[in-house]
């Protein structure tokens, strides 16, 4: 009798103690379901080629990029910016501007001819596939996604600013109007629906190129191996997917 | 075994207590932790589809040359077939969708090139850079040049 009464709570300590992966297995079969039928995930695996020979400062990605995605207008919030580096020959130390991340384009500053190399570094998020921002989300509303988008859950996100300080480059912010964290998605209701970056889209030359690095068509395999390719801040292995052509070794 | 069993009472109150925790615990994580968390990672699979919401408001260029026709063929032999349309005439999704409700923006001839082609000193040396005051000053750029198919030797 008493034995029962023991073996009773034994058993059903150990089926309440199952209900939990149960329960996780009914909901992955929910969810899995959701995803949309034309868009498949584990086909894709986006990232960037930047050219930096090809960029002329004009703007145009940053203007796009805050109409497309509703950033706020004031210069201090940006998904996608372009700095200004101004080398003189031999000199330790770039000078680098920015005036208003690019948004109005880059008034002329420097004399004609006065021997500096210069040039224009456009920068965004670099999708990493080994991202410090993602790992130090204590809710779990920053991750990446399996087609290598490094996303934000704004309906999770705390606003807490861990992956601001987390990011080593500076991609981040918290947008003012929901105290949330912001950054590139890579435009990702875009390039789900088979349309390119508005960054892209709105880009003159050609110096920014969304890739599918799981494309076997993608142009992207023949610029990688003809290429010689940098990615920012390569010393701190975040499995950037930001690729630079042609990036000067002054720039960080 | 009986002199085991013989204090059971606070056994079992423990074994009830420890049930209860257990619930409690399912139950709490039941209500916090979100529906599909965990299905691809640590983050919840919703929020996949919730990036993947909102509408688009460049409608891209190959959506423009479906309906302008005349403009795509000046453009695709010409300086600027690379140049997207909406690179300067704006985001457009919706004249795209719906020409009558949206008008489209018409770029101002005599500004709009100055975006891409003033001269600076960090620009590409070999992308055609003009300086306004030693380039036939005053005329508006598309009496000489077409926006949409700019040529180097304009016919005047
Ligand atoms: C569904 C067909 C359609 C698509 C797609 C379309 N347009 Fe149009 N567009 C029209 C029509 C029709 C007019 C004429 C409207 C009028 O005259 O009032 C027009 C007019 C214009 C005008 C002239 C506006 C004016 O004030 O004279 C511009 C510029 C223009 N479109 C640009 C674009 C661009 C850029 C795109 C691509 C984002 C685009 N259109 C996509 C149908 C389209
Ligand atoms: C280099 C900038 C530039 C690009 C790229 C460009 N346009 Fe234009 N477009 C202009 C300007 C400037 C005008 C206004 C011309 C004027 O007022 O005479 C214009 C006018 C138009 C008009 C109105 C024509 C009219 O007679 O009123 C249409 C339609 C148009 N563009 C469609 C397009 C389409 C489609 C594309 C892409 C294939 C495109 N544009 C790409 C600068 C551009
Ligand atoms: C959004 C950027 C952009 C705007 C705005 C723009 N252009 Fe261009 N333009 C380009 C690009 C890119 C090229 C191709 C350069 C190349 O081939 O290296 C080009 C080429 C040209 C060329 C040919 C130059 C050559 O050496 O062959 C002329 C002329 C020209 N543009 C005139 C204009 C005029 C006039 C306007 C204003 C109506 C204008 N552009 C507006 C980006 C732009
Ligand atoms: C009176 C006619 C005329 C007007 C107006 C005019 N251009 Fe030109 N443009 C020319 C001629 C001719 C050339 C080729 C010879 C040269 O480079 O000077 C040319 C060449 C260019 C080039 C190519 C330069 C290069 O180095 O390849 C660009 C870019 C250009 N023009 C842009 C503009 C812009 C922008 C405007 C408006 C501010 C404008 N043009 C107004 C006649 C004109």
């Amino acid at each position: 009798m008493s034995s029962d009464r023991r073996d009773f709570v034994l058993t059903a300590g150990k089926l309440l103690v199952l209900t939990a992966p149960a329960a996780a297995y009914l909901e992955a079969v929910e969810t899995g379901k959701a995803e949309e039928p034309a868009y498949k995930m584990a086909e894709h695996y986006w990232g960037m080629i930047v050219d930096v020979d090809k960029c002329i400062g004009c703007g145009n990605c940053v203007r796009a990029c805050k109409t497309e995605n509703d950033v706020p207008v004031e210069p201090y919030f940006f998904r996608t910016w372009v700095e200004r580096y101004h080398v003189a020959e031999g000199a330790e130390h770039p000078d680098v501007d920015s005036p208003d991340g690019g948004y109005s384009g880059f008034p002329e500053k420097y004399a004609a001819g006065d021997g500096a190399k210069s040039f224009f570094v456009p920068k965004l998020c670099n999708q990493c596939a080994h991202s410090p921002c993602t790992q130090v989300c204590p809710v779990g509303a920053t991750f990446e996604s399996p087609d290598g988008a490094v996303l934000v859950d704004k309906s999770y996100c705390l606003g807490c600013r861990y992956c601001v300080q987390a990011c080593p480059y500076g991609c981040r912010f918290i947008d003012p109007r929901t105290k949330t964290v912001d950054k590139c998605n890579l435009c990702y209701h875009r390039i789900t629906k088979g349309l390119t970056t508005a960054c892209c889209e709105s880009c003159p030359t050609g110096a920014r190129q969304l890739v599918d690095l799981k494309d076997p068509k993608d142009p992207v395999h023949d610029f990688l191996r003809d290429h010689k390719i940098q990615v920012l801040k390569p010393q701190l292995a975040t499995g950037a997917k930001v690729y630079y052509n042609g990036l000067d070794g002054s720039v960080r | 075994m009986n002199r085991f069993l013989k204090d059971k009472e606070h056994l079992v109150r423990m074994a009830a207590l420890f049930a209860v925790g257990v619930v409690l615990f399912l139950i709490l994580k039941a209500v916090l932790v979100p529906k599909g968390f965990g299905v691809y990672g640590h983050y919840r699979a919703g929020a996949l589809a919730d990036n993947r919401v909102r509408a688009p408001r460049f409608a891209g260029r190959s959506a423009c040359i479906e309906c302008h026709t005349d403009e795509r063929d000046a453009w695709k032999g010409g300086k600027h077939a690379g140049v997207g349309c909406e690179a300067c005439h704006g985001a457009l999704a919706k004249h795209a969708e719906d020409p009558s409700a949206s008008n489209a923006f018409k770029p101002d001839p005599k500004t709009i090139c100055f975006t891409c082609h003033l001269t600076n000193a960090a620009k590409p040396r070999k992308f055609p850079q003009i300086d306004p005051k030693n380039h036939f000053d005053g005329g508006a750029c598309n009496g000489c040049h077409s926006p949409h198919a700019p040529d180097k030797e304009p016919k005047k």
